[in-house]
């Protein structure tokens, strides 16, 4: 009997319950995201209407938070920011990952051990030094400012060492009789074979620089450079008590990682999985 | 050239970049953070050097305990509270095959948001009635307000819940991957043998999730130790605040810095913060260690 048809033949009223229970759970939790559309539509004078369904429903908040140009200036950076970071993240991690599960050479496990060793420094200790490096090389209120920390990280070297561990040596060996260089067998033969956990890492890089607040506040001065979670903070602070215009700000900030969460919910679901059983 | 010449030369070569970038922007960062840490140095001047006297300032100084303290709460209550409810749901969850993926992605989705914009979600959340949807469900029932935010009190809590609930899909996510790691054979066995539901968590699967439990334990510890977002955000006004009762060490560092611009002071703070987070780490190997 298949796994699909067994609740149907014989509905066992505990498993209702359960069911139930995580459910309301479930609502619970995204009651947060559901109030936050609600109020981004509803016009300013029925923000004390606390029902969850609008009575009228109106777009003028998204027209007037978007009309002011700030909002898209600051989707264009975090979206920019966040696509190059994540492209030199996936092409140096996975380099270094390569080199260090395929290469036989003298520092090797020195090398893998200082880089495992930067998971132990805390980004708050390096933001100082990073802040006086900035200052001096005119890297304040810039989008190299904002990027230069994070074009490589020690998690994913390491997450994608374990997985080129994995790729068989007469894979690369039949490659080199074939005349292929060193960078040729890394590019079109190895990194092919770990797609999976190069989307993942992907993934995790994108919305973690999407999402990122402590840096970029602190090398970002001008409203021009600020990418979308600190543009919100101070659009929001701006708007004093008007809920309908900050949440609204909070939706367009929301919208883009639920469409990407929409689009690739295996693949993250599956990076967190890979992520957490390897870390 | 000999084989594993030329290996050696391809390595080196792949790496001079990387080797760089982690020296010039982590190691030497990290050691120029304990040599501020001795120095006093308001980004004007020359620095100069003073030894432990920053050190000295910091234990001296009530607002530095005040947060060391606030900081562990979030720690000691935020970590056990997230890992029991992400447990309990993980667990039904993995029994659940009608929709477990539409349940598994309501749970998982705040993980994904932006914290700043959900932290101004649930700022709005906790205002007096009329606004604030909790109180005003609290007046309905007829219990008498909350000044969420504004209570010494009740500040620290109102901001850990937001930091459990965002953090919780992940850790569900986690459990679950771990719960699917057992194989079926223990539990059929165990039937066999004619051990209960209760029997087959507490001998079975709880014992089997220790690694599991020991890396969430790390790393919500972690989360919790830099908290950061959520405060800044929920407190905006008067960040940390009120009297600082809300106030994380990652907030105290980022004002001792870029507000006061006591870079030498903040960087004997990030150096407090990196020892609490390396003793952790510490914690988790030693914890491990019998599986290595």
């Amino acid at each position: 009997m298949s796994e699909g048809g067994h609740w149907m033949h014989r509905v066992d009223p505990g498993a209702v319950l359960r069911w139930t229970l995580l459910f309301l759970g479930g609502l619970i939790m995204i009651a947060p995201l559901l109030y936050m559309f609600s109020s981004s539509l509803k016009p300013g004078s029925d923000i004390y209407d606390l029902r969850l369904i609008p009575q009228t429903v109106t777009l003028d908040n998204y027209r007037a938070v978007l009309s002011d140009g700030r909002f898209m200036r600051w989707f264009l950076n975090s979206t920019f920011i966040a696509v190059c970071v994540t492209l030199s993240t996936v092409f140096f991690d996975s380099l270094v990952g390569y080199t260090l599960a395929k290469f036989r050479f003298r520092g090797r496990q020195l090398v893998f051990i200082a880089i495992l060793s930067t998971l132990m420094i805390p980004t708050e200790m390096l933001v100082i030094p990073w802040y006086l490096l900035s200052a001096q090389f005119g890297w304040i209120d810039s989008y190299w400012g904002i990027m230069f920390p994070g074009m490589m990280t020690g998690f994913g070297t390491f997450l994608m060492k374990q997985f080129f561990e994995t790729v068989p040596d007469d894979f690369l060996e039949a490659a080199r009789i074939d005349g292929l260089n060193e960078f040729q067998i890394w590019w079109r033969v190895a990194m092919p074979l770990v797609t999976p956990a190069l989307s993942a890492l992907a993934i995790f890089a994108f919305l973690g620089n999407w999402t990122a607040f402590f840096w970029p506040l602190i090398v970002t001065t001008s409203q021009e450079l600020y990418t979308l979670p600190i543009g919100l903070s101070s659009f929001a602070v701006e708007q004093a008590i008007r809920w309908e215009m900050i949440m609204t700000g909070a939706a367009l900030a929301t919208i883009p990682t639920l469409i990407v969460f929409l689009l690739l919910q295996r693949y993250i679901v599956r990076g967190v999985m890979l992520a957490g059983l390897k870390g | 050239m000999s084989l594993s010449r030329r290996q050696a030369m391809w390595a080196w070569a792949f790496l001079a970049v990387p080797v760089l970038f982690y020296g010039l922007i982590r190691f030497y960062p990290t050691a120029q953070a304990f040599w501020l840490s001795l120095t006093d140095w308001d980004l004007m001047s020359e620095a100069e050097f003073i030894g432990l006297a920053n050190y000295q300032e910091m234990f001296a100084d009530p607002v530095f305990w005040k947060v060391f303290v606030n900081t562990f709460l979030y720690l000691i209550i935020g970590t056990p509270i997230s890992l029991v409810l992400s447990f309990i749901i993980a667990y039904y969850l993995d029994k659940t095959r009608l929709l477990h993926g539409f349940l598994r992605a309501l749970y998982f989705v705040p993980y994904i948001t932006t914290a700043a914009a959900m932290a101004w979600v649930w700022r709005w959340f906790y205002q007096p009635a009329p606004t604030g949807v909790i109180n005003d469900i609290l007046g309905s029932l007829g219990f008498a307000q909350v000044q969420f935010l504004k209570s010494t009190t009740w500040a620290l809590p109102s901001i850990l819940v937001t930091a459990v609930w965002a953090g919780l899909g992940f850790q569900i996510i986690i459990f679950v991957a771990g719960l699917r790691a057992i194989p079926t054979t223990y539990y059929e066995a165990a039937r066999i043998d004619g051990l209960g539901e209760g029997a087959i968590l507490r001998r079975i699967t709880l014992p089997l999730l220790k690694p599991t439990m020991v890396f969430l334990v790390v790393f919500s510890s972690i989360g919790f130790l830099r908290i950061f977002d959520q405060v800044y955000n929920m407190t905006s006004n008067d960040p940390g605040g009120p009297l600082n009762s809300t106030k994380p060490l990652v907030l105290l560092i980022y004002q001792t810095a870029f507000s006061s611009y006591e870079m030498g002071y903040a960087a004997a703070q990030t150096v407090v913060l990196f020892t609490i987070l390396l003793i952790v780490s510490l914690l988790q190997l030693w914890v491990m260690r019998d599986r290595a």
